[in-house]
């Protein structure tokens, strides 16, 4: 076998051992009728020739556009140090730390991103267990149900597409009522939710469990997250914040503005886009609502000598123990995954992180300054961070024609928002630190030539 | 090599000195925030850890080395099939076209990684005996989720509103009662009979119109192949219900029996069991769904479709209604996928039946080791199918000496323990699962280790009772961290 012990010699000991002549004979409870005759696959593949196979499907993918696309998936800088950490085997072929004895890494790597992303999210208690951000999201939506005994959840159109539809999915399944704020149309705030419709929507209908919100927004744009707070609060409801990790370097965190629970798509924090994933679904909390957070927790404690050590704790809330009534079916975790984003949190520290969101912004206004320049000018007035909409004339067919000329434009937001027809002529454009000034310079003069046609 | 001595390491937060960095990107202009209002901007930095990098690395190469890990040791967990993962795999996933595709990217410019999904569809098929594959849930119980929504969406595009209820046998895994849960179902538990399979008698009482689906895990957590699996299946669909199969425990039955064949109505796939993706501490993983005719109109969007030309595309936005809808962003975990791809590929149709073949022959094995060795209870005889159950029943009641005990001292002798206590329904159980990448000599190791630990038991029951002993903690007070959580550092 490719990458068995096994010799036929040995296969024959354990055969002599079980007294068989054929290893069938251990398969003789499969009932006959149902019995498969082996798979109908290509035949094994040698190494070096799995190699150029792979090698050449990779090339076929295009990853050397100059590209400004965003819309959920940032491309950050990734400190060779952080995936030099992550291929110890040590780590990735280690399993859940159900042996917490010989499992102290993984513990302890769990804990700091527990107190990294609280830090981070000024918040309480952190799950390091989801899948990613929709996931984290719709479990968020959730947990607020449940805190509160209600079953009506508000999501801001401002939340990430993928996000909405998943939290409706799993709305499905427990029962509850998904009802989307519209965003502003127009004026100062256009682009960012529509509070007005907001208290219009908690007055009419149900109780409302939980608000969700996301900083900075689809559309790239900051959102009066402490108004919308002090909403939800003031209507009995959780508000859930939607946070991306790298701008709350510079941006306000959720606690301070009074979030209950926030989610967070994880990726950016040195994990690569792997066109969808695995990705780390950050969900954080306040104290109170700890027995309603899903997923593993690691708490810090003593061993019998008294010396410091982690375990796994709180599971009373899990499937494994509680079953039929746990908080979710969660049971794998991302632990690989939330190492990654503590290394690479601690590869940046404090300032450095500082830094590339800082830059981000200031790599954006360059764009922006550069695209209004040649006739693409955004169509909101309201601050946004490192990313934002153009409104281009054409837009699906200019963003198809820079492709060709090796430029990814961002996304038309009539394929990201077709449910936004005011900005089906927009393209939704993104700069992060690895932004490079010439390839601003590149899109902003191809940009002019086209709009120019 | 097993993981020993006391090396436990300071927090990174403990390690931080003001002013230490590795500088990574160019200084920012000073003024890149002014554009940023005030009231929207953080007071200060967060508190992260101020650290060099080589502090960095000894931190967590340390850390790392408080691990037990498939790479460093025997890890016989059963029902988590901690096979060896092959290094090429880890390559390919970070091969620059694959790991930098950005997932919203227009199809032209990802048309490799669209062939290789769908390409594995095709293979999750043919191994399944299913359909038609969705590639989307990012676990297995993710995948239960998926599979969970599309027997309520088909019962209900039927009218039959009424089935309500998932029947699920009690060696099953947590997850599938807490899915239903999920999923709007009630759980309706059925008891295992005398030779671990279904109890038929209470099986057929609790079908009805009122059962949605039934979840079953074949073979199941005990091991055992269900040997009444035909009238199972026909009891099943005789009173309209689905069935579900946890796909689990795909690697005992690899072309010897394929569940969609066979009659199942949909399966989910953890192709970091299976398939070798690595368990990193816990995940990532991935869950793919296959589904037979019934179910095919419910599976998630976006699938992947070929073209008649040979291109690949995404589906598009409302392109099939009757799609469940989203259960995550993008299209998947595509990083696993890639590794399960490469898997599939090196060993082929042929390679991964002896993958099967030779899981369930070391299982065997080694089961019939301690069964003669007379040292513990091995409650169900005949044969096991790519993991057993042992039981330190007997143990017990001599000397006092429990299965948690026994799982601790495996540890002094540089084994991870067994899965126990699990099923919940075995008394003081272990489920053990070898792998087929295990050599002989490493499972009569740990079959000498384990009898060695039942001889200690009665000879010396204290040295088992306070065991570890040379792991890097002693046994740890989990009320104590349940009694007073401590979830974060506050300095």
């Amino acid at each position: 076998m490719t990458y068995g012990p096994h010799t036929d010699a040995d296969r024959a000991r354990m055969r002599a051992a079980l007294g068989i002549e054929s290893v069938d004979e251990l398969f003789a409870d499969i009932p006959l009728a149902q019995r498969a005759g082996g798979l109908d696959l290509p035949p094994p593949e040698p190494e070096s020739v799995l190699v150029e196979r792979l090698r050449e499907l990779a090339a076929r993918n295009r990853v050397d556009l100059a590209s400004f696309l965003g819309a959920g998936v940032q491309v950050h800088h990734a400190p060779p140090v952080v995936d030099q950490m992550l291929l110890r085997g040590e780590w990735y072929t280690a399993y859940t730390p159900y042996q917490p004895e010989v499992s102290q890494g993984t513990l302890q790597s769990i804990y700091e991103y527990e107190s990294l992303i609280a830090e981070l999210y000024d918040l309480d208690v952190v799950s390091a267990s989801h899948y990613d951000g929709a996931s984290a999201s719709a479990e968020a939506a959730l947990m607020a149900c449940r805190a509160t005994d209600r079953q009506r959840v508000l999501v801001s159109r401002g939340v990430h597409p993928h996000h909405r539809e998943t939290t409706a999915t799993y709305g499905s399944g427990a029962g509850l009522e998904v009802v989307e704020i519209p965003l502003e149309a127009e004026g100062e705030a256009a682009g960012t939710t529509d509070l007005s419709a907001l208290e219009r929507l908690l007055a009419d209908g149900g109780p409302v469990a939980g608000i969700l919100a996301a900083q900075p927004n689809v559309l790239g744009l900051l959102e009066p997250m402490a108004a919308l707070a002090a909403a939800a609060h003031a209507a009995g409801a959780l508000f859930v914040a939607v946070a991306e990790p790298v701008s709350l370097a510079v941006l306000r965190p959720p606690g301070a503005y009074g979030a209950d629970i926030a989610a967070g798509e994880g990726q950016a924090l040195g994990i690569a886009p792997q066109y969808g994933g695995p990705y780390l679904g950050i969900l954080a909390c306040t104290d109170s609502l700890v027995r309603q957070l899903p997923g593993r927790l690691v708490g810090m404690t003593r061993d019998l000598d008294g010396e410091r050590a982690f375990v796994m704790t709180l599971q009373a809330r899990e499937q494994h123990i509680r079953r039929e009534k746990a908080a979710s079916n969660i049971c794998t975790n991302q632990a690989l995954l939330a190492l990654a984003a503590s290394v690479w949190l601690a590869a940046l520290g404090p300032h450095g992180l500082r830094d590339v969101a800082a830059l981000g912004a200031a790599r954006a206004a360059s764009l922006e300054a550069a695209l209004a320049a040649v006739g693409a000018p955004r169509p909101h007035r309201g601050p946004y961070l490192n990313e934002f909409a153009i409104r281009v004339p054409n837009a699906r067919e200019v963003h198809h024609r820079l492709l060709e000329r090796g430029i990814l434009a961002g996304i038309p937001l009539a394929d990201l928002l077709p449910d936004e027809p005011s900005l089906a002529d927009c393209l939704l454009v993104c700069a992060t630190e690895v932004t490079r000034p010439e390839d601003i310079d590149l899109f902003a003069s191809a940009l002019g030539e086209e709009i120019g046609r | 090599m097993s993981v020993t001595g006391r090396r436990l390491q300071p927090l990174l937060f403990e390690l931080s000195r003001p002013g230490r960095m590795t500088r990574r990107v160019p200084e920012p202009p000073r003024d890149a925030l002014d554009r940023i209002p005030p009231e929207q901007r953080r007071d200060g930095l967060p508190a992260l850890p101020e650290l060099n990098e080589p502090e960095l690395v000894r931190h967590y190469v340390n850390l790392s080395q408080l691990n037990h890990a498939v790479d460093t040791g025997f890890y016989p967990l059963g029902s988590c099939t901690m096979k060896y993962n092959p290094k090429v795999d880890e390559w390919a996933a970070r091969l620059p076209g694959f790991a930098a595709a950005h997932p919203m990217a227009p199809d032209e410019l990802v048309q490799g990684t669209l062939q290789l999904l769908w390409e594995l569809e095709q293979a999750l098929c043919e191994i399944s005996g299913m359909r038609a594959v969705t590639l989307q849930p990012a676990a297995g119980a993710h995948g239960e989720l998926t599979g969970a929504l599309m027997i309520r969406a088909y019962h209900r595009d039927r009218g039959e509103t009424g089935r309500t209820e998932v029947l699920v046998p009690d060696s099953a895994h947590g997850t599938n009662p807490a899915t239903a849960s999920m999923a709007g179902l009630t759980t309706v538990h059925i008891p295992t009979a005398a030779d671990g399979g279904v109890d038929l008698e209470a099986f057929r009482a609790a079908l009805g119109p009122r059962t949605a689906a039934v979840m079953i895990t074949n073979p199941s957590t005990l091991g055992i192949f269900e040997a009444r699996i035909g009238d199972l299946l026909e009891m099943i669909h005789a009173v309209g219900a689905l069935a579900y199969m946890d796909g689990a425990n795909l690697n005992a039955i690899m072309g010897r029996y394929r569940p969609g064949a066979a009659g199942f109505d949909v399966m989910h796939i953890n192709t970091h069991k299976t398939f070798s993706t690595p368990h990193g501490g816990g995940g990532p993983g991935a869950g793919p769904v296959g589904v037979g005719e019934r179910l095919e109109p419910y599976l998630p969007a976006p699938r992947v479709v070929r073209e008649p030309d040979g291109t690949f595309r995404l589906e598009r936005t409302a392109e099939r209604p009757t799609a469940i809808g989203r259960l995550r962003s993008f299209v998947g975990s595509t990083g696993v996928l890639v590794r399960a791809y490469a898997y599939i590929r090196t060993h082929g149709g042929s390679g991964l039946c002896e993958v099967t073949d030779d899981a369930v022959l070391a299982a065997n094995y080694l089961k019939r080791r301690l069964a003669d060795s007379g040292a513990y209870d091995i409650p169900f005889e005949g044969p096991c199918k790519h993991e057993f159950i042992a039981s330190a029943a007997t143990i017990k009641h001599e000397t006092g000496v429990r299965t948690l005990d026994i799982a601790k001292r495996l540890l002094d002798h540089g084994f991870h323990a067994p899965t126990v206590y699990f099923p919940l329904t075995i008394e003081e159980g272990m489920l053990i699962e070898p792998t087929e990448t295990e050599s002989i000599d490493t499972l009569d190791a740990f079959a000498d280790a384990l009898i060695a630990i039942a001889a200690e038991a009665h000879d010396a029951p204290d040295t088992v009772k306070t065991a570890p002993h040379t792991a890097p903690t002693r046994r740890l007070d989990e009320a104590a961290a349940a009694r007073q959580p401590n979830l974060r550092w506050r300095g």
